[in-house]
């Protein structure tokens, strides 16, 4: 990504989360994975409508980026989407710094940030008044990291992490409305999909 | 520590040590990637395994994101484990009872022990006694090595049992078998 380009983080939109994921997942076409965060997050994901290539992360808070992370490592050829909020980035931050020394050219990451724990009634998280998630992204070394300024800048980012040479985090901002849908809570059954849908194992 | 190394990486000629067994053993396996948290006792066999291209392994800023990262890749169709200390392992609990466990996935870790005989640190022996009962409580597999003799045989049928059954293990480095880390200044 080119910084001038790229807005900075006081002008970008509210965004909607449910929005975002739709049209995220609506640019897919070529069997990309999917690794949805704890909550809201994967609720989104789930409603945007389900994939055999999206996985539905039900606990484990902080680890979306990790589990992304290890499914891009593996399949090198894959593109491969995060989507995480930023209450749970703020819990497992060491992982940008993994991320960044690995260099997966294949791994894009999407934060979600509404500055609250939405799910437990939405309280501010300690980074809400004080911390920029993309800065602290760049300081850990990915440097292809960009605030979205809005839904159009937001698509643009999508593409362009497409031909990046190395891992990309993109952060919108976003307003503080629940998930739209709810995951089935069946861990085996989505690890199962999932595998299938990576082509990791036959179905039964 | 440099004593301790000696009694188990100076084996007489033909016996392996320990270290070489599990480098070996995770060939045999194919387990290729390994992130780890590190641990004194554990340098040998990380150098090693840096040093040996067959695997990709890497240090992370915490257990959890290791667990993490061998799950994806276990799902994607590339075999890992996970190289920690006893305090590491007590950072897990939740992410084997919301990842590991539910999702069946063959969580692979090999847990340096600490903590006991010969301890200096009490609170790292504090944190030792945690870590059977956790295992317990979850009804997860573990063993603890102690014997050279033994090992090999209790690596690879764990490691073989662990991915069958798409349920994690853990394996427990006793300092009878490493040598451990002593006092020293």
């Amino acid at each position: 990504m080119s910084s001038e380009q790229n807005i900075p983080a006081r002008n970008t939109k509210v965004m909607n989360r449910f929005d975002l994921t739709s049209k995220l997942v609506a640019k897919l076409k070529h069997e990309e994975a999917v690794i949805g965060g704890i909550g809201n997050t994967n609720f989104d994901l789930w409603a945007a409508g389900h994939r055999p290539q999206n996985f539905y992360m039900l606990g484990s808070m902080g680890l979306t980026f990790p589990i992304a992370l290890g499914v891009a490592l593996a399949q090198p050829k894959r593109r491969v989407f995060a989507l995480d909020g930023d209450g749970s980035l703020l819990m497992q931050l060491g992982c940008l710094s993994t991320i960044a020394t690995l260099k997966p050219e294949n791994l894009t990451m999407i934060v979600m940030d509404n500055g609250i724990y939405q799910i437990t009634g939405g309280q501010p998280t300690p980074a809400a008044a004080v911390s920029d998630l993309v800065a602290i992204a760049v300081g850990c070394g990915l440097t292809d990291s960009a605030w979205a300024a809005d839904e159009d800048d937001f698509e643009r980012l999508i593409e362009q992490s497409l031909s990046a040479s190395g891992p990309t985090l993109i952060a919108a901002r976003i307003d503080d409305k629940p998930g739209v849908g709810a995951t089935r809570r069946d861990p085996v059954q989505i690890r199962e999909r999932f595998m299938i849908g990576l082509g990791a194992r036959q179905a039964l | 520590m440099a004593a301790a190394e000696g009694q188990t990486s100076s084996k007489a000629s033909g016996e392996r040590a320990w270290h070489d067994v599990v480098l070996q053993t995770l060939k045999r396996n194919e387990i290729r990637l390994v992130p780890y948290v590190p641990d004194r006792v554990l340098t040998t066999l990380i150098r090693n395994i840096h040093a040996d291209p067959y695997f990709t392994t890497f240090p992370t800023a915490r257990e959890e994101e290791a667990v993490g990262i061998v799950s994806g890749a276990w799902m994607a169709g590339m075999k890992g484990c996970v190289l920690m200390q006893t305090s590491g392992f007590a950072t897990l609990a939740n992410v084997l009872a919301s990842l590991a466990i539910p999702y069946q996935i063959p969580l692979i870790m090999f847990v340096s022990e600490r903590g006991t005989l010969g301890e200096f640190n009490y609170g790292q022996s504090l944190v030792c006694r945690t870590m059977r009962p956790v295992l317990d409580s979850l009804a997860m597999e573990h063993h603890t090595c102690t014997r050279l003799e033994e090992f090999e045989f209790i690596v690879d049928r764990s490691i073989k049992q662990a991915i069958t059954t798409q349920a994690p293990v853990a394996l427990i480095l006793s300092p009878l078998l490493t040598g451990g880390k002593v006092f020293d200044k």
